[in-house]
């Protein structure tokens, strides 16, 4: 894709300016790096407090009668229990249980579902929500909003200066406040592993939203390349590369967004799949991997001990706050037990892994305020 | 010091090469966070993949500038692959290399010629 047909977000010129190098992703241009470069960044995060232009991603409101229950029908969550102010992460599912997207549904208010889906995958999501949903939603997509997550240590003691209400908000709780002068829709969540927030604004307003939060000295700018290695130290997957269409979440370990109700019910797409592949009939299975010697990245074969080919890396690099190697990736059940010794094939070579417990880096969400 | 175009650098003293990539690869790679070097003995051909170095996003090829046998690797890279950030055209050098063919170093740019050329990226 040439640079002349990618999409520019509002915040564009502050990356310019603040020294980014801008990258094609998701059909915009995204800084994937600012001066201080991936392994700074990333550790500024998780000691101090990141800003991320995330403006890429898909913002909606689905409206309706209903919302809440018809979102049932493309998701295996318990959305009809979604209770005001909470929010869920999920998976839009196709008949065969495959993933069509991960994202993210909440309540910050009394107007229908909000939701946020990964940028690459907006237009086909909403496309799809609106096939399989017609006459139930409406889907009222919010392209003239920015997106910014602050993530990190920090992150709640700079962000409250400016939205004091937002310190009532626990991990995966979501609020429409009043903040910046506009209005914000303000989640606590994120995709680095640390407490965070993620903050839906006006895009008029975002430019002096950034540049009032980088105000702060506590704050720096954060590029894709490190929320790419904190979401995989985090054990976060991410789609297009952990998750597609043919993985369900069983197979990607998301077991928990299958919620416990709709199990029972089978009422999902794919649920027969889903089932089986609960009660065992599993071929394989997302682990984290720990790896010796050079990073084993997407594509890399993963062997057993003997080395036969077993699985394939799905994500991996290095770990900047481990300072080692880890990986994601796919191998059979009977291999996927935490300690388990196995292979990746690094440019010919066999090298040493071992499964792994995730999160790599321990999540540190605030649960209770 | 003679350059490449795929920023890689050789110093040469007699007829061994001693490799490295330029600072100019340096700062675009970003911090590298490992290094494989050649092994010992090694034939390696002008233009083929000589090491390959890491960053935290990805791996790049590091070609060789000259066909030679390697003679050593930098051990050091392997528990300090920051040197190639921090000295790339001293410290944080790669391989040496008994090179086949002297005349083939003069035919590699210059400082003059290397700066000139970065000057068109």
């Amino acid at each position: 894709m040439s640079d002349e047909t990618l999409k520019l977000t509002p915040l564009y010129a502050a990356h310019l300016e603040a020294g980014a190098r801008m990258v094609p992703f998701a059909g915009y241009s995204m800084p994937v790096q600012y001066k201080d470069g991936v392994l700074k960044e990333h550790l500024w995060t998780r000691e101090n407090a990141g800003l991320f232009d995330v403006s890429h991603m898909g913002q909606a409101r689905l409206r309706g009668v209903s919302p809440l229950s018809a979102f049932e029908e493309v998701t295996p969550g318990d959305f009809i229990g979604l209770k005001p102010g909470k929010q869920r992460y999920s998976v839009l599912l196709n008949k065969k249980g495959g993933i069509i997207d991960d994202l993210m549904a909440g309540r910050p208010d009394d107007d229908g579902l909000f939701v946020v889906v990964n940028g690459a995958c907006k237009d086909n999501d909403f496309r799809v929500i609106d096939n399989e949903l017609a006459g139930q939603v409406r889907i009222d997509r919010l392209e003239d909003r920015a997106l910014m997550a602050l993530q990190g240590p920090k992150a709640a003691q700079v962000l409250v200066i400016h939205a004091p209400d937002a310190a009532k908000l626990a991990f995966m709780e979501t609020a429409a406040i009043q903040a910046f002068g506009v209005d914000a829709i303000i989640s606590r969540s994120g995709y680095t592993g640390e407490d965070g927030y993620e903050i839906s604004v006006p895009g008029e307003a975002a430019l002096r939203i950034w540049n009032t939060l980088l105000a702060d000295e506590r704050v720096r700018p954060i590029g894709l390349g490190a929320r790419d290695s904190l979401r995989l130290e985090a054990g976060l997957p991410l789609y297009g590369h952990d998750l597609d269409e043919t993985v369900s979440p069983i197979e990607a370990s998301l077991n928990f967004a299958v919620s416990k109700k709709r199990r029972d019910a089978r009422d999902f797409p794919g649920a027969s799949r889903i089932a089986a592949e609960l009660a065992g009939e599993l071929t394989r299975k997302a682990v984290g991997l720990k790896v010796e010697g050079a990073p084993a990245r997407e594509g890399a074969e993963i062997a057993d001990t003997d080395g036969h080919v077993v699985g394939v890396v799905t994500s991996g690099g290095f770990a900047p706050s481990l300072g080692y190697p880890i990986a994601l990736g796919f191998v059979p059940p009977a291999l996927a037990a935490v300690g388990t010794e196995l292979k990746v094939i690094v440019r010919g070579r066999a090298q040493a892994a071992q499964v792994v417990a995730t999160p790599f880096v321990p999540h540190r969400y605030v649960r209770k305020v | 010091m003679r350059f490449t175009k795929d920023h890689e650098w050789v110093s040469l003293d007699g007829d061994v090469a001693t490799i490295g990539i330029t600072a100019y690869a340096a700062e675009q790679l970003g911090d590298v966070v490992f290094v494989e070097t050649p092994e010992v003995g090694k034939t390696v051909t002008a233009g083929e993949g000589l090491a390959v170095v890491e960053s935290v996003k990805a791996a790049s090829d590091v070609y060789a500038p000259l066909s030679g046998e390697v003679l050593e690797a930098n051990a050091a890279l392997a528990d300090a692959p920051e040197t190639v950030n921090q000295a790339p055209e001293a410290g944080g050098w790669f391989a040496k290399v008994r090179i086949s063919d002297p005349s083939a170093f003069e035919a590699l740019m210059d400082r003059a010629a290397y700066d000139a050329f970065l000057e068109t990226l």
